[in-house]
């Protein structure tokens, strides 16, 4: 478990430290939001509509973004084959990285994300459910960019290839998510189910995605 | 199983049975066609435009099956390292996809007439849309990863995480209300489809099923045969190296 933990603190740290990591998918967040406005023009009303499927959409395409960053390093420089050599199954080792790549980047944004609606006018009752169901999702977010992250590794193009292989996978996250976000106000019962999808499919990203992770890591360490 | 590991066996096998399955498509293919799209009644809702069921719901079958398909020989190639299953995967993707755009397609045109929209983003169509998506992401694995072993391994795994999408379309009918009908044919209780629709139904799906296996055979085959080339001519290249360095070293000694 120290090893696993040991993983996590080194990535965030890591993260934290190199300029370009984190502060690349933030930035590409907050361009977004503040480009939509000046795109579609300033009508309030406007905006207030479709704020929700905005937030939603910069944070999916804020986590694609710094989803090569997840192995790409590692990999290049030798030290994930250093990980994969023992101590902890290469299972868990993708489990900690994508772990903190979602601490560094997804979770960051899920929190912000409400927050940052302001600038979007985000309808305040939106506010909590739009939270919840991100905090929900952002970790099923990493997940699954680790899986493509993992897939496309040493590959020279892999940044186009890792949106086409993930992004399908990103589809049912945010058409639950959104349900979650819109059904607070109006219709309680469709929120919850929602809600409950989108845990049940965190707590799948969870057992699934290192496993796949991994599988994808050992073709390319060979 | 394992018998037909050998590719050469395998070759010669589809040479036997292609004719067979290829005459077998052009035959289902033209009753079928002929069937619904002259003979069978009109809907009484729908009238007419019911016959593009016949090119359609095929189609849309086809593309889960041969997703299913993929994610099987991507599986047994996973496990059993089986050299063909692979190749099977690999060739059934174009074909896949191009079935998952005909339904996507004759959907398009069926739902403008009975819609009013071309496109509704319900959870069917959505759905069906991710799994064309899949399939040209698994496409793009194959041509982005130079060495065949590294991309089949990858693209088995591609092909394995992508197939939670194949039940979602599958029960996406079920479990949404949407603007899409519920499945009609393949039911625990029975077809709730007349006989006399459901019949040109059934032959246009063995035509699209036959016209798969000859089209994957023909692919295999073909896949085999330029795996072969590939692999003489790197032997060449080899054996000319080796000729080159061996004259190269000996006047150099001297």
């Amino acid at each position: 478990m120290s090893v696993f933990a040991a993983i996590v603190m080194r990535d965030i740290r890591l993260a934290l430290r190199q300029s370009g990591g984190a502060g690349t998918a933030i930035g590409f967040f907050l361009a977004v939001l503040v480009l939509m406005p000046l795109g579609v023009g300033p009508d309030l009303a406007l905006l207030q509509r479709i704020a929700p499927g905005t937030l939603w959409i910069a944070l999916l395409l804020s986590v694609l973004l710094s989803a090569d960053r997840i192995f790409q390093a590692d990999f290049e420089d030798g030290s994930l084959e250093l990980m994969s050599l023992g101590l902890i199954p290469l299972e868990l080792t993708a489990l900690a990285k994508a772990l903190a790549h979602w601490l560094t980047t997804a979770l960051p944004l899920a929190v912000a994300a409400p927050a940052l609606g302001v600038l979007l006018n985000l309808s305040p009752q939106l506010v909590l459910p739009l939270w919840a169901a991100m905090l929900a999702a952002s970790l099923a977010l990493s997940l699954l960019a680790s899986v493509g992250a993992a897939l496309t590794v040493g590959l020279r193009r892999g940044g186009i290839i890792i949106s086409l292989l993930v992004l399908p996978l990103y589809i049912p996250v945010l058409i639950f998510g959104i349900s979650a976000s819109l059904g607070m106000p109006a219709d309680g019962a469709l929120f919850g189910a929602s809600m409950l999808i989108l845990v049940a499919i965190t707590l799948a990203c969870v057992v699934l995605c290192p496993v796949a992770a991994a599988a994808a890591l050992r073709v390319h360490l060979k | 199983m394992q018998r037909f590991a050998n590719p050469t066996l395998f070759s010669k096998l589809g040479a036997a049975v292609l004719p067979w399955t290829a005459a077998a498509a052009v035959l289902l293919l033209a009753i079928g066609l002929v069937w619904g799209l002259v003979f069978s009644p009109a809907d009484y809702q729908q009238g007419e435009t019911v016959r593009i069921m016949y090119v359609h719901v095929p189609a849309a079958w086809m593309a889960m099956f041969i997703y299913t398909a993929m994610a099987v020989a991507s599986a047994v190639a996973i496990i059993w390292r089986h050299p063909l299953a692979d190749v099977a995967a690999k060739c059934s993707a174009p074909i896949g996809a191009c079935f998952t755009f005909l339904a996507l397609a004759t959907g398009a045109l069926w739902g403008k007439p009975m819609w009013g929209a071309w496109w509704v983003w319900d959870a069917r169509l959505t759905s069906v849309f991710v799994l064309f998506l899949l399939y040209l992401g698994y496409i793009a694995i194959w041509q982005l990863i130079e060495q065949p072993q590294r991309a089949a391994r990858i693209a088995a795994i591609v092909a394995l995480v992508g197939f939670v999408n194949v039940p979602i379309v599958k029960f996406s009918v079920d479990w949404w209300n949407s603007l899409h009908q519920p499945a009609s044919v393949f039911k625990m209780d029975g077809p709730a489809i007349d006989p006399s629709m459901l019949w040109p139904l059934l032959v246009m799906g063995a035509a699209y099923l036959f016209l798969y296996v000859t089209l994957l055979l023909i692919s295999m085959r073909t896949e085999i045969v330029s795996r072969r080339i590939q692999s003489l001519e790197l032997a060449a290249v080899r054996g000319q190296a080796r000729g080159r360095v061996g004259p190269a070293a000996q006047s150099q000694r001297a």
